[in-house]
């Protein structure tokens, strides 16, 4: 891979504009609308190839500090270090935001708890209220369902509702957002997170958080205290086709996937 | 002189097939022992061993890996004491007792079993059997240590059972009929003579099937519940090595202290499995002598 990926390199350097090759890598939560987008875009200028990878923000991050990607997929900033490791190998990470997500929690259909604050939120996910009649809910214990500490998910809720505080080592953690609401509808004691795009309310029941309920709109003005931005980073201002992607990724073309994939656009 | 050569060729060939064998599992060993090694900058192995709380991406980590190994030692076990007689008992079935027509049957079926694809257990266990185990027993969660042993249960079972009725099979036909000449009923002849004679082939079975569940990922991954603690009891959700791994190691960034420690559990399966490897080459070197 990393050989291919420096053999699409050298052929882009060597290309000329708009006949090149452009290597996208990073977070699995940007795949499917970048991977759409990409298509799309190679549709329109069948000149350019663009090849997708989902890796994972941290591996794309350090693809682009090693050079071998052009643009990394990032479902988070880029942390100090990496940006200093960058710095170090002389590169300059430009970022750009290409989509909004929402991360909702979510309960079984039959809860009758509908809101809680983000106060509420954080004393559940460490481990200080077991019980769902502590925050409003039936006097049965709360079964807490996390996302593995390093997915990109779970960091937004690290920073968002935890707010560097430990999970409890008592939560569940499941793999993927799919499983996620899979767990969650077949429990009726669980609490779960996941972002906007799968909360599919036939299954599981989204939660309001200190009375704002997660939408696109409360999540691009920032009133969802959960919602989050998600990024395609460049080394430097991008130019050529890598320049026309990102344009084309953040106009109302590329801009369709991400409310295909469900995710929240830039603009309504 | 031309005999000698194409005596020669073949031997070449396959002391090179195996030398790069030897080559390829020596560097897999030397590279995770190199990527492993720097987390001990940031924790020492006692507390990596020992220590209760995985934290490894807190902005002070820990990587206390105890309830990490401890899942994985726990959910092994409790696969192996359900599985393992069922799976032995039915290697004995299938060489003993089983008529013809009907072994034709079972035991193509049974080696189907071992195609089975873990993803598609780890399914079932998800909205199958935990739903099950939440609604009929009122566990907390039906993602559990429970749950997880009884697939890889599963899992283990058409390896034990088919290389346990290999072995009894392979019991030379004269100790079952001086068994019988001393007047010896079947059931006599089967559990003192023949079970005993093919010992060591079962017992290394059973590791190799114990193997199978220790390195499984995707079954532990999708049913064990994936936290981090210390199982109390047996409806407790566990972290076994191989799913914290699985589950990491793709947002991890990499060279991270987090990156690191991840390759030292690899490191702590692949001993753990060479451990096993090598009581199964000692029990097969002690029934040759």
């Amino acid at each position: 891979m990393r050989v291919l990926c420096a053999a699409l390199l050298v052929g882009v350097l060597g290309g000329a504009a708009m006949a090149g090759e452009i290597v996208m890598n990073g977070s699995t939560t940007l795949l499917p609308f970048a991977q759409s987008a990409a298509e799309a875009f190679m549709k329109a200028n069948p000149g350019v190839k663009i090849s997708v990878s989902g890796g994972g923000s941290g591996n794309g991050i350090k693809a682009l500090i090693d050079g071998t990607t052009h643009i990394a997929n990032s479902s988070r900033e880029m942390k100090s270090e990496e940006i200093e490791k960058a710095k170090t190998k002389g590169v300059t990470p430009v970022k750009h935001v290409v989509a909004f997500d929402c991360i909702i929690p979510i309960v079984h259909p039959s809860n009758p708890v509908s809101n809680l604050t983000v106060d509420q939120l954080k004393n559940i996910y460490t481990g200080k209220v077991r019980n769902w009649k502590e925050v409003g809910g039936p006097d049965k214990p709360i079964v807490v369902l996390s996302r593995d500490t390093s997915s990109g998910t779970y960091e937004v809720w690290e920073q968002k509702v935890l707010r560097k505080e430990p999970v409890s080592p008592r939560a569940l953690t499941v793999a993927s957002s799919g499983a996620m609401i899979q767990t969650v509808a077949k429990n009726p004691l669980a609490i779960g997170y996941d972002g906007i795009g799968y909360v599919d309310q036939r299954f599981v029941k989204p939660l309001k958080i200190n009375g704002v309920d997660g939408t696109p709109t409360t999540a691009r003005n920032g009133k969802f205290p959960t919602a989050r931005e998600l990024y395609m980073y460049t080394n430097g201002e991008p130019k050529g086709e890598v320049k026309a992607f990102i344009d084309f990724m953040k106009g109302p073309n590329g801009q369709r996937y991400v409310a295909k994939e469900g995710f929240v656009t830039l603009k309504p | 002189m031309d005999a000698m050569r194409g005596d020669r060729l073949p031997r070449t060939l396959v002391a090179g097939v195996a030398f790069t064998g030897i080559i390829v599992v020596g560097a897999i060993l030397v590279f995770l022992v190199k990527e492993s090694l720097p987390v001990l900058r940031d924790a020492s192995l006692m507390e990596m061993l020992t220590g209760p709380y995985w934290y490894p991406s807190q902005e002070e980590p820990k990587f206390g890996m105890l309830p990490l190994w401890v899942g994985s030692l726990a959910v092994t076990g409790l696969s192996a004491l359900m599985s393992l007689p069922f799976s032995v008992g039915l290697g004995i079935f299938l060489s003993e007792v089983c008529p013809r027509g009907l072994r034709e049957i079972i035991k193509p079926a049974v080696e189907v079993m071992g195609f089975l694809p873990s993803v598609v257990l780890g399914f079932i266990g998800m909205v199958v059997i935990a739903p099950h185990l939440q609604e009929r027993f009122g566990v907390l969660t039906g993602l559990n240590m429970l749950n997880a042993s009884f697939l890889l249960g599963i899992l283990m079972l058409p390896t034990v059972a088919s290389l346990t009725e290999d072995s009894l099979s392979s019991v030379p036909k004269e100790v079952r009929d001086g068994s019988y000449a001393l007047g010896a009923t079947r059931l006599e002849t089967t559990f003192r003579v023949v079970v005993p004679y093919a010992a060591r082939g079962i017992g290394s079975a059973c590791i190799l099937g114990v193997m199978r569940a220790l390195g499984e990922t995707m079954v532990v991954l999708m049913a064990a519940g994936g936290a981090a603690i210390i199982p109390e009891s047996l409806v407790d959700p566990v972290r076994p090595l191989t799913s914290a791994i699985a589950a990491e190691m793709g947002e991890t960034p990499v060279g991270s202290s987090h990156y690191h420690a991840l390759f030292f559990m690899g490191l702590m399966l692949l001993v753990a499995t060479m451990g096993l490897n090598l009581a199964v080459m000692a029990l097969e070197r002690r029934r040759r002598v």
